[in-house]
């Protein structure tokens, strides 16, 4: 006799009380194969947990902002944020796409060289460049986007009385109208400060003011902040226009479109409310085109997009290690990945689907990552489907940061698998092991016996 | 444990508890555990029906009924018996 496939006993308690008006939410649609390769074979070959990566996706969303900002304004250049995601496979994919590479420290900036970025096409940002990471950049010609005084006095120190004309630009903060302000980083607009940086500037020969940057925040949620950013960045230029006579080249807006992740707490699902790459495009393209410039003199629009352009291709595949019953009785479910290699589960309640076919029960658990630590928490509360030891789940939108921002913490960091634009898979990056970490570690002679 | 005999249970799985008022919902296996209790099938019993009836481990079947049947309990739905 063949015997009938299993679930195990589940009851649920049924609460009356106001319907919800957007009705109930639930995330039983299973997520079986990722680019038309089954996740169970992906499981298979590279292990649990690992990260999914969509090259398909990853060209489609570029295209798409592409197509936004280009079929609006006559001049636009992207640069890859490498802090988003600098897997030298992604990076490279940007590349080939056309962006530029966007960099926050010497590491990345190196990492960009090595994946064959010229000098002059890498935006040098961040608040930590050292004199030798600055006098590396005037050697390649690179973009340096100034984020403080002490920064621009190391460069004039660097360039005085030499026959060099480095290319900088200023991060300029300034009250949006969104709370709260970014003014930790650059020159704020308001107080004057981005003056003063820019007649500092213009009073070295050896500098030449290319550029005006704002990154006005993250995850914006509003597209008319830009506008607002892009209107005073304009004044800005104007205004070096008026007085020096000077053409600033290019405008950078940075990045902070979102992406379709829901932020915790949030009301409405993230996909419902933030505005679309078009909408972002719109609000700065337009105020640029209508400021006033003469054709000639419309400057470049730069924008160091980030996180709209990767989150969503990339999965995290993972199983569940243990299910049990908590204090209160809800259901606790344990997975083999967690806070530390998703840490956008910190900001994020990201969409999780079971990657096997179940039965229309589905049941409210949290999910615990592997750590032996209270903070491990992938969802507070998800409904999920009565899932089982052994059981596999796939966790969406996972590309931006997490690859970045992972820790080595209790487990090591899991394979990263790239699926080709022919649906090929590839490890672009290689779990950790006990040897990696070894590697690292220096015991020195009177440690290196232990008797018990 | 045995079910509290006042404990109305539907065929499709819905259940109805006059003393507490609640109301719930059970999966079809649920459903075939809370007749085998009703009709006084000991948890080994009950055990030994389900893995003979589903490809499942008897040691999975064991962890899911114990959990199942706590949770009658705290429901009131079902008191343990010695």
């Amino acid at each position: 006799m063949n015997k009938l496939p299993y679930e195990r006993p589940f009851i649920q308690k049924l609460n009356l009380g106001v319907m919800n008006k957007f009705g109930s939410k639930t995330e039983l649609e299973p997520c079986t194969h990722i680019d038309g390769v089954p996740v169970k074979k992906l499981i298979e070959e590279y292990g649990s947990p690992c990260f999914v990566i969509s090259e398909q996706k990853i060209r489609n969303n570029y295209k798409n902002a592409v197509r936004a900002f280009k079929t609006r304004y006559p001049k636009i250049q992207f640069a890859w944020s490498y802090k988003t995601n600098y897997l030298d496979a992604v990076c490279n994919i940007f590349h080939q796409e056309g962006s530029w590479a966007e960099v926050v420290s010497i590491f990345e900036y190196q990492k960009a060289i090595h994946n064959g970025v010229p000098g002059d096409k890498i935006i040098f940002n961040g608040p930590d460049k050292s004199k030798e990471d600055l006098a590396i950049a005037i050697s390649n010609n690179s973009l340096i986007h100034i984020d403080h005084f002490d920064e621009l006095y190391d460069l004039v120190e660097l360039v005085q009385g030499r026959s060099l004309k480095v290319r900088v630009a200023i991060r300029v903060n300034m009250d949006t109208g969104v709370r709260p302000i970014w003014d930790r980083f650059g020159f704020n607009y308001e107080n004057g400060q981005a003056w003063n940086a820019v007649t500092k500037i213009m009073s070295h020969p050896e500098l030449d003011l290319v550029g005006l940057h704002a990154h006005i925040g993250t995850y914006m949620l509003v597209s008319s902040a830009y506008a607002v950013a892009a209107n005073k960045l304009c004044d800005l230029m104007q205004q070096v226009q008026n007085r020096w006579n000077q053409d600033i080249q290019y405008l950078d807006f940075g990045g902070g479109f979102a992406s379709t992740n829901t932020l915790k707490g949030a009301y409405l699902q993230a996909s419902d409310v933030i505005p679309s790459i078009d909408e972002y495009a719109e609000a700065i393209t337009a105020t640029v085109l209508n400021f006033g410039f003469k054709q000639d003199k419309l400057p470049t629009i730069f924008l160091e997009t980030g996180r709209a352009l990767i989150d969503d291709a990339a999965y995290l595949l993972g199983t569940v290690v243990a299910t049990k019953r908590l204090s209160d009785e809800r259901r606790a479910t344990v997975m083999d990945f967690g806070v530390n290699i998703l840490f956008t589960s910190f900001w994020y309640d990201h969409q999780i689907s079971p990657a096997q076919h179940f039965s229309r029960h589905s049941e409210n658990m949290t999910l615990y990552g592997p750590l032996c630590m209270n903070i491990d928490v992938v969802r507070e509360n998800v409904m999920l489907p009565l899932l089982n030891k052994g059981d596999q789940v796939v966790v969406h939108k996972v590309g931006a940061y997490n690859m970045t921002q992972w820790m080595q913490f209790i487990q090591m960091r899991p394979k990263v698998i790239l699926i080709d634009m022919n649906g090929r898979h590839h490890v672009i990056r290689e779990h950790e092991s006990l040897e990696t970490m070894l590697r690292y570690e220096h015991v020195p002679a009177h440690l290196k016996t232990i008797s018990l | 444990m045995h079910i509290n005999s006042n404990v109305a249970i539907s065929d499709s799985g819905f259940i109805f508890n006059p003393l507490t008022g609640d109301s719930f919902t059970t999966n079809p296996i649920g459903l075939q555990i809370i007749e085998m209790l009703k009709n006084g099938l000991s948890q080994q019993k009950i055990i030994t029906e389900i893995t003979t009836k589903y490809l499942v481990e008897s040691s999975t079947v064991e962890k899911d009924l114990r959990d199942y049947l706590s949770m009658l309990n705290s429901y009131q739905l079902g008191e343990y018996v010695n």
